[in-house]
């Protein structure tokens, strides 16, 4: 049986270190989350809250008609040795598989991307993770074990 | 508004900007402003010190990537300085490490060129 914490955030910049700090804290409350593993959380989270905020900013839901609809949702089900963290937003939706890949690192056209790299990220940083797009949104899970899998 | 220390300062003919706090997509704008005005002065060798940050995400890399593209137009260089394990790490998994200089300190930064 999952404990859960949950924050709602206006979709905002200022206010990702927010969602940062609290979904931290509620993992570090399992003494078997390592360090280096709430490392990976934080950035995950990070990357996650920053794309919902990206897109309510391209959806630009400045006036929203429903109570809630510019904010984020973040959601956290905490297990022994185990966090899903389920981060829904009210933007556009979007098709994690139509993202460009980088060139290599090592090729000078790398420079051209300063953007992209945080759904990488958060695939590589989680155990298991699953953007769920719709007309009214995304939600993004992501599981992360206390031992990475 | 949150807190992102940057700090100018010379060495060497190079500009070194020491950063603290956390890099996000709140904080990464001045971050920005900050290196594009350094270009703008005609510094084209900067060294970002790291050593005082204590969060960075994607946003963050963005700025940097920006930042050495900038640089390399002029023929300059833009090199870090970073050691802490938990900053280490997103350079390392992006495999941004074999595109910036990365150094264990601004004097290390500095001689290697």
């Amino acid at each position: 049986m999952s404990e859960v914490v949950e924050l709602e955030i206006p979709a905002r910049p200022e206010f990702l270190s927010l969602a940062r700090l609290l979904v931290t804290a509620a993992a570090a409350h399992d003494p078997l989350f390592p360090e280096d593993r709430l490392d990976d959380l934080r950035l995950s989270v990070s990357e996650a809250c920053t794309n919902a905020i990206e897109a309510h900013t391209a959806a630009a839901v400045e006036e929203p008609a429903d109570e809630g609809a510019d904010s984020i949702r973040i959601r956290c089900l905490l297990d022994t040795e185990r966090v899903a963290v389920e981060v829904t937003d009210h933007g556009g939706g979007f098709d994690p598989g139509a993202l460009a890949a980088h060139p290599p690192v090592t090729d000078p056209a790398r420079l051209d991307f300063e953007r992209g790299l945080g759904i990488p990220l958060i695939r590589i940083l989680t155990d298991e993770v699953e953007f769920r797009p719709s007309p009214q949104g995304t939600m993004v899970r992501m599981v992360l074990h206390a031992v990475s899998i | 508004m949150i807190d992102l220390g940057l700090e100018r300062s010379d060495r060497d003919g190079w500009a070194v900007l020491s950063v603290a706090g956390e890099v996000d997509v709140a904080t990464a704008p001045r971050l920005r402003e900050q290196l594009i005005e350094l270009v703008n002065e005609g510094q084209y060798r900067i060294v970002v010190d790291l050593e005082a940050v204590e969060f960075l995400d994607s946003t963050g890399l963005g700025v940097l990537v920006g930042a050495l593209k900038r640089v390399r137009t002029y023929d300059g260089e833009l090199a870090l300085v970073c050691t802490e394990s938990r900053i280490l790490k997103v350079f390392e998994i992006t495999g941004l490490t074999k595109v910036f200089p990365m150094h264990r300190s601004v004097d290390e930064a500095v001689a290697a060129v």
